[in-house]
């Protein structure tokens, strides 16, 4: 699994996760990620590999349009005070496969 | 972040209302109201404005409620529904151009979240947008 965050400058913390889900990022947990990433004031964008566009990570109707797939990785970015945290749990979000009793 | 805009989801169908407000109970959570009418009071096909306004009712929140709709009645009575509420909420209803399964997952995904009417209402828009 890879599972990294790191600093690239001061204001944009970035981080990348594969995604394991057996169907890939489908509707269920479309919405998960976005409900996770409104938790937070940060900016957050994430593709599905590096020739995708950023997509704004809080906007479920263009999540779900990315259809990423199994085995993909996932890059998020954020940039704003809570960044960190934000860029940390949407990793750990991914990484656990979406757990259910995620708030 | 306690009051979230509620969604009332209004079918021709019963099956399709109740269905449609499952999924959203499932995919996004417990958090916000939904609220689903679908039928006539004689068990046909069809939508019901005294229905709707029930619906309306049981999603009612400060922030407001989202109505999602399917095929031609249901968007005239829901409007008809709007117009027949008490002046000071009419201003706080919406009824939404988008479609309903879809629309009521993403109104509801960022109702949860903590968007506003306006917010709730424009993402459930977007998927009409193309």
């Amino acid at each position: 699994m890879m599972l990294e965050t790191r600093k690239s400058n001061s204001h944009t913390i970035t981080g990348s996760v594969r995604l394991i889900h057996d169907a890939g990022l489908h509707a269920r947990p479309a919405v998960k990620l976005t409900k996770l990433a409104k938790k937070f004031q940060a900016q957050i964008s994430i593709r599905a590999g590096e020739s995708a566009d950023w997509i704004n990570a809080k906007s479920v109707a263009k999540v779900m349009a990315m259809r990423a797939s199994r085995d993909s990785t996932i890059e998020i970015k954020a940039s704003g005070e809570d960044a960190e945290a934000a860029v940390a749990a949407m990793v750990d979000l991914v990484a656990r496969d979406f757990p259910d009793n995620t708030p | 972040m306690s009051d979230t805009v509620g969604i009332v989801i209004v079918s021709h169908s019963q099956d399709i209302a109740k269905g449609t407000a499952d999924m959203v109970r499932q995919m996004v959570g417990s958090e916000v109201k939904v609220a689903f009418c679908g039928g006539d009071p004689g068990g046909g096909l069809g939508t019901n404005v005294p229905l709707i306004i029930e619906a309306i009712d049981k999603a009612w929140s400060p922030k407001g409620v989202a109505i999602l709709v399917d095929l031609g009645g249901a968007e005239t009575n829901s409007e008809m529904a709007v117009e027949m509420l008490q002046p000071e909420r009419r201003d706080l209803v919406v009824v939404c151009n988008a479609p309903i399964v879809e629309g009521a997952v993403m109104a509801a995904t960022e109702a949860a979240g903590g968007g506003s009417l306006e917010q709730v209402r424009a993402v459930a828009e977007e998927l009409s947008a193309g």
